[in-house]
């Protein structure tokens, strides 16, 4: 037997979080975009446990203000790209800069000085990320995946999928689907 | 997590020595301070990555074409082993027919790259392929589907 398995990761990390801390008896408030506040002393023994435990599950405890700053703006950018039914209208700088409350200059300076992508780049590999599950999903056709993520038609999505991938939406597909056959 | 300021383990298996000094020559350049080692067949590599003491690379090259062991060989007995699900593999051949690009994304490689004749274009294919996947390793991105073919 075979299931298909359709998830929400950040309601799947929320849960975690949630479950870590009660765990360990640290009182807490879950704050949007990855951030908690914490209203009770943590002893270093829980806290390295609650680091530990996280691990397991690739959930980081970020300690450094930027990196901080870019995992803030990188889970902006996943948010907007996964939790909406359609991407918003306005320019994702505008976005950006309105959700963070920064300048997009500052925003795009220090996320390119301390990733190897510009903010576009990862803007785009978010996107087709988005695009490859929906088009696994079987649910959507192209056209509809392409309105979707705000492209301007599928031709425009093809060839973005192509430059990030090397390949067609097709092509992704069937390479998909034979890999799965074989691990059958 | 890899941050920007660590770096990157590279393997690369190719049996044609002037491929693999092209190689480690574009990677020098392009200063990104990744450690690369190098292997002169698919069986020289296998033995490397048999012992359970190595540091995993996030990255291996396969020359499709080797003596002993070819990379679409080495290929499907690295992607059987789970000690390896979290190394990228990236094909690394002349060939660039379709059916050889499909057949090892189908057996689990995440990148292709066609040998570029042109030592600017090499460079600027490692470096692309290495920034994509950094990406899938820093972003948590679905390694599963993650292919590249350039």
């Amino acid at each position: 037997m075979r299931l298909y398995i359709k998830y929400d990761g950040i309601v799947a990390c929320r849960v975690i979080l949630q479950e870590q801390l009660e765990r360990l008896n640290i009182k807490h408030k879950l704050l949007e975009l990855g951030e908690i506040e914490i209203s009770n002393t943590v002893s270093d023994a829980d806290f390295a446990e609650l680091q530990a435990s996280l691990n397991k599950y690739a959930i980081y405890i970020v300690n450094n203000e930027k990196s901080q700053l870019i995992q803030r703006i990188k889970d902006t950018i996943v948010e907007m790209i996964y939790e909406n039914d359609k991407l918003p209208a306005i320019t994702i700088s505008q976005y950006l800069s309105d959700k963070l409350n920064l300048s997009y200059g500052y925003i795009t300076n220090v996320f390119t000085e301390n990733t190897y992508s510009s903010i576009e780049n990862f803007i785009i590999i978010q996107k087709i990320e988005r695009a490859k599950k929906l088009i696994l999903e079987d649910q959507l056709t192209l056209t509809e995946v392409s309105y979707k993520l705000n492209y301007s038609s599928v031709a425009y999505l093809s060839s973005q999928f192509k430059k990030v991938t090397g390949l067609t939406p097709s092509a992704f597909k069937r390479i998909v689907d034979k890999r799965r056959n074989l691990a059958n | 997590m890899i941050s920007h300021k660590d770096s990157m383990h590279i393997l690369i298996a190719d049996d044609d020595e002037d491929d693999r000094t092209f190689f480690s020559e574009a990677m020098m350049e392009l200063k990104m301070n990744n450690k690369l080692t190098l292997f002169n067949d698919g069986k020289d590599l296998m033995d490397y990555l048999s012992n359970p003491d190595i540091i995993m690379p996030h990255i291996l090259f396969l020359d499709l074409n080797m003596p002993y062991m070819s990379g679409f060989e080495c290929l499907k007995v690295i992607r059987a082993d789970v000690r390896f699900k979290d190394v990228s593999i990236a094909i690394y051949s002349t060939s660039s027919s379709e059916k050889d690009i499909e057949e090892t994304f189908v057996e689990g490689a995440n990148i292709y790259i066609k040998k570029p004749n042109d030592f600017a274009k090499l460079k600027k294919v490692i470096k692309d392929v290495l920034n994509i996947n950094w990406q899938f390793h820093s972003s948590g991105l679905n390694k599963e589907t993650f292919f590249f073919s350039i």
